[in-house]
């Protein structure tokens, strides 16, 4: 199967490159755009799974790549962030096999709360970073960090953008790569890190940042195109395929591995042209690491900083143009489902004029017309415990109208602490956290998680009841309804507890229309499988 | 396939309308007549009925994933309110498929209209009808088959006669 010319998308190729050089495990939480590797690796036969939130599943392939296996991780860029604990002291640790990280980030925000450049975390844990500029280099990457990773036993970054991840174009797969036995090896100075073993491991880290920095300036990995002694344009990912197109004449280095830079080459490649320009998407991260070596280039402008770009910026960053851009035409905003149902529960928060402490996911489009009810939104999980600062914060009357609101995928992910935060500092009036709980992930495209009892491949396995873990927790108002059924009894019970100093979970459960008819059919082949299993046992 | 000029397709919408379920067609077809082909846009919020559009470039070699604003010289539009705002993708002398390139009321299905629309499209493409009748049966269930291809077929059918 070797060689085969395939049309895929960068997520896609990540995942058939996964497959050809026998990646053991892929662990990760869905977020968009990374969500499709996972998925499409499972689809080729690879063993993938869905973890509750970003930290678990990198420490799940920590340990695998202890074991000397080959670990894929996979996540959004904000991920990155609720996996950055493991990630800093893994890059001390290092592993035995292989670890490559996918931190798929969002310039533009196409779908997602904020636009955070990742990079930065490759230079802050002291990590190697690849990235590919379309689905071939993130075929060939994937297998590249693999071998990197092996080679100086660290973690890798396999840093992606939207573009890449979901553009699809032009792959030919290599020769398989085979994978070698997995096997534990006991290094305790090197895996154990108390203060003792950890200040060695940091200055072997370094040691090898230096080797891996030789490495970028040897590596085919940042290679140089064209002939022009005029311009010369350092670029990485997909920034370098705009550029490409706007200034075929110039003379490129596209930087494959951005971390750490080969700064010798870049030194070389900027003396050997007359004007030198650094194209790249969100910070200047390139252009101030390179200025900082004392290496003349030109960036760009401070307002190119913002969002994604294209060749038409590209083209404007070469000209100088920092004439205001068109505005984008206001297309149609996404809207909750016309049979959504979340809707109910934000017309009677609206009703009951409630502070709500929102989070991430579909229900966040509850804070556009014509609910406009949600008040805040910052991260996974932060409905809950934002909802208690200003529970503690706010005189009687406005803290009695807080509530937080939460999906069932985003409970898992990050709520479950902030339960656990609410039983052990109650503020005085007591609190109430709605669970949106429509038994799937929607916003990133129906996955599975650990509340649905279903893995991600849709197998049955062990399931989460929220209702169970949040009185075990001690809290002794806990309900479960469907307020699409029963509307009045939902805002009854809500203004009930809203009233009282009481700590409440309600829990609002409707499947996802999307998801309700994949969920019967789920739920259908778990029920034949046990029924089979029973007449042959 | 000997010119060095990319062809350039906007396929604009709203969410599902099958917007990304043609321009896959369209690409995969490009794909199968031995181009480089590139083909981007955003997933995500996108799903919840908003507007969606979707690139796709072929040629002898593409670079940008995306088609540069007002260098498209084909934009397909399954919405009458995403009219307006795809014209700005347009290259002078470039051509608008409008939902109403069809009629409406000769579809089989409604759902069809994206597949009745390439099918318009494919009359003014280089890529060979047989790839894109077989992306078609590639990408869609083998149950809404004959429908598609129906819808494809009175597309073509609408493009040879405009």
């Amino acid at each position: 199967m070797s060689h085969t010319r395939m049309l895929l998308s960068g997520d896609e190729a990540v995942a058939q490159a996964a497959i050809d050089c026998g990646v053991a495990l892929g662990t990760g939480y869905p977020g968009t755009p990374s969500t499709e590797i996972l998925e499409h690796f499972a689809a080729l036969g690879g063993k993938a799974q869905w973890s509750p939130n970003e930290k678990v599943a990198l420490e799940v392939g920590v340990g695998a790549a202890f074991g000397k296996a080959r670990a894929l991780v996979t996540m959004k860029h904000v991920g990155l962030n609720v996996a950055a604990d493991p990630l800093f002291t893994a890059a001390y640790t290092g592993v035995s096999g292989a670890l490559v990280i996918v931190s798929a980030d969002d310039p533009g925000m196409a779908s997602s709360q904020n636009e955070q450049d990742n990079r930065h975390y490759a230079v802050a844990a002291g990590i190697p970073m690849l990235e590919p500029a379309n689905s071939q280099d993130a075929y060939d990457f994937l297998i590249r960090a693999v071998q990197i990773s092996e080679r100086w036993h660290t973690p890798v970054l396999l840093r992606m953008t939207t573009r890449v991840c979901h553009s699809k174009t032009v792959v030919t797969r290599g020769p398989a790569v085979p994978a070698p036995p997995t096997a534990f090896e006991r290094d305790i100075q090197s895996r154990v890190m108390i203060p003792a073993y950890a200040r060695p491991a940091h200055r072997r880290l370094r040691a090898k940042l230096a080797e891996l920095a030789q490495e970028s300036e040897k590596t085919d990995l940042n290679t140089v195109v064209g002939e022009s002694t005029e311009l010369g344009i350092i670029a990485n990912g997909v920034a370098y395929m705009h550029a490409r197109e706007v200034a075929p004449q110039a003379r490129f280095l596209k930087l494959g591995m951005s971390y750490p830079l080969p700064m010798q080459k870049i030194r070389e490649f900027a003396a050997s042209v007359k004007r030198c320009v650094v194209i790249e998407e969100g910070d200047p991260w390139l252009v101030e690491a390179i200025r900082a070596e004392g290496i003349a280039v030109e960036g760009k402008p401070e307002m190119y900083r913002f969002g994604e770009l294209d060749v038409a910026r590209v083209r404007r960053i070469l000209a100088g143009d920092t004439s205001p851009e068109p505005a984008p035409p206001r297309g149609k905003p996404p809207a909750l489902c016309q049979a959504c149902p979340h809707r109910t529960a934000f017309t009677v928060f609206a009703k009951l004029d409630c502070i709500v402490a929102g989070d991430i996911g579909c229900y966040t489009l509850g804070v556009l017309p014509p609910f406009q009810a949600m008040d805040t939104c910052v991260c996974m999980g932060a409905s809950i415990t934002a909802g208690l600062g200003l529970r503690h914060v706010l005189p009687e009357k406005d803290a009695r109208r807080v509530v937080s609101v939460i999906g069932d995928s985003t409970f898992v992910h990050s709520g479950i602490t902030g339960l656990v935060e609410m039983v052990y500092n109650p503020p005085k009036t007591g609190h109430v956290v709605v669970i949106l709980d429509n038994g799937t992930t929607a916003m990133t495209g129906l996955q599975e998680h650990p509340g649905t009892g279903r893995t991600l491949t849709h197998q049955p396995t062990g399931k989460i009841s929220f209702e169970d873990l949040a009185r075990s927790m001690g809290i002794r108002n806990v309900h479960v309804l469907d307020p699409a059924r029963d509307a009045e009894g939902f805002e009854k019970l809500l203004a009930q507890y809203l009233a009282s100093n009481e700590l409440a979970v309600l829990i609002a459960r409707r499947p996802c229309l999307l998801a309700a008819g994949k969920i019967k059919e789920y739920e259908q082949a778990a029920a034949r499988g046990q029924s089979c299993e029973q007449c042959s046992g | 396939m000997t010119s060095s000029k990319v062809t350039n397709v906007v396929f604009a919408g709203l969410g599902g309308q099958g917007v990304l379920k043609g321009s896959d067609i369209l690409a995969e077809a490009a794909f199968a007549a031995g181009y480089d082909v590139k083909k981007s846009e955003l997933h995500g919020m996108s799903q919840r009925g908003g507007s969606v559009s979707s690139d796709v470039r072929f040629g002898r070699e593409v670079f940008s994933p995306m088609v540069p604003a007002g260098e498209a010289d084909y934009v397909v539009v399954l919405a009458p309110e995403e009219l307006e705002s795809s014209r700005r993708h347009l290259r002078p002398g470039g051509v608008l498929i409008a939902p109403d390139a069809v009629d409406a009321a000769a579809l089989p299905h409604s759902r069809s209209l994206n597949i009745a629309l390439l099918g318009v499209l494919s009359t003014y493409l280089v890529v060979p009808e047989e790839h894109l009748l077989a992306a078609i049966r590639a990408n869609l269930p083998a149950k809404v088959l004959e429908v598609n291809e129906k819808a494809f077929a009175i597309g073509r059918q609408a493009g040879k006669t405009k």
